[in-house]
């Protein structure tokens, strides 16, 4: 499971790491497009768009559907664990942080006790 | 992640807690193995704030650090990033109580910010810390918790950290 959990925001934040993508879901979360429309918008070619949305697909950040001959992609099912994802991001933010400031903490400790025996004297 | 073992006398490390505790607000919560006093000194005198707010794994580096740490004082962090320009963070403060309080304000962003407040509660030598934040809108806190529009470089320095561990 945790393993699973992982992969997935593994995956959520590789797809995220690039600005186009990112500028994909924003755009989705306006409205459904076409990787057309959206190769239009992003200013770049069919086959890099659709290699784009294949890795936010890959993340369930977006669902493709065919109709005919035009593929509508819209935002995908793993878009309501986007916080879950967001907010394990800054945990392990805050996280990091807060392991220095233990040593910081550390420090200051030893020397106050050091300072302290220096004024007993 | 392991899992949590009873058995262990005294554990490695506090943990840290994350919460989004409504749609406007942001908590953080940190117990530290020492009085608040230091513990706000940490936050509060440059020299110490510098050694801990850009954890080593991370690719960004704190430029410089002003603090003016008094009611209605202002704060300017600037954060370099490689080539990329660098990028200030300021505010001021709105309430100093050593060393159990402190609230500032988050003026970067356009159209007001969030509000922090921190708090460090003693006990048995040992601090709590709990660190929130209040932004004006349910969508200030989405963008400042990594929306699309506005989340870019902090979020390859998080996947790179996230990568790293």
């Amino acid at each position: 499971m945790v393993q699973r959990y992982s992969d997935r925001l593994d995956a959520s934040f590789a797809a995220l790491a690039d600005a186009t993508r990112r500028g994909v879901l924003e755009q989705l979360g306006r409205a459904e497009a076409s990787i057309t429309d959206l190769a239009g918008k992003f200013r770049m070619t069919l086959t890099g768009m659709k290699k784009h949305v294949g890795i936010l697909e890959e993340a369930g950040l977006v669902a493709t559907e065919k109709v005919g001959r035009v593929r509508t992609c819209k935002l995908g099912p793993h878009r309501l664990e986007e916080e879950t994802a967001w907010l394990e991001a800054h945990r392990t933010l805050w996280d990091a942080r807060f392991s220095e400031l233990d040593q910081v903490v550390e420090d200051l400790k030893r020397k106050e006790m050091i300072n302290g025996r220096k004024k007993r004297k | 992640m392991d899992a949590r073992r009873e058995s262990e006398p005294t554990p490695m490390k506090n943990s840290t807690t994350v919460e989004r505790k409504s749609e406007r607000e942001f908590v953080v919560t940190r117990t530290f193995d020492g009085p608040a006093r230091i513990v706000f000194d940490a936050w509060t005198k440059p020299e110490l704030f510098k050694r801990w707010w850009i954890p080593k794994s991370f690719p960004v580096s704190l430029l410089s650090v002003e603090m003016d740490v008094r009611v209605g004082g202002g704060y300017r962090l600037l954060f370099g990033n490689g080539d990329a320009e660098p990028k200030a963070f300021f505010g001021k403060y709105l309430e100093v109580t050593p060393p159990s309080r402190l609230v500032w304000t988050n003026d970067e962003s356009e159209g007001g910010g969030a509000v922090t407040t921190v708090t460090f509660e003693e006990k048995g030598g040992k601090t709590l810390l709990v660190m929130h934040d209040v932004h004006p809108s349910k969508e200030a806190l989405d963008e400042a918790l990594g929306s699309y529009d506005g989340m870019s470089e902090t979020l390859d320095q998080l996947d790179e950290v996230l990568g790293a561990s």
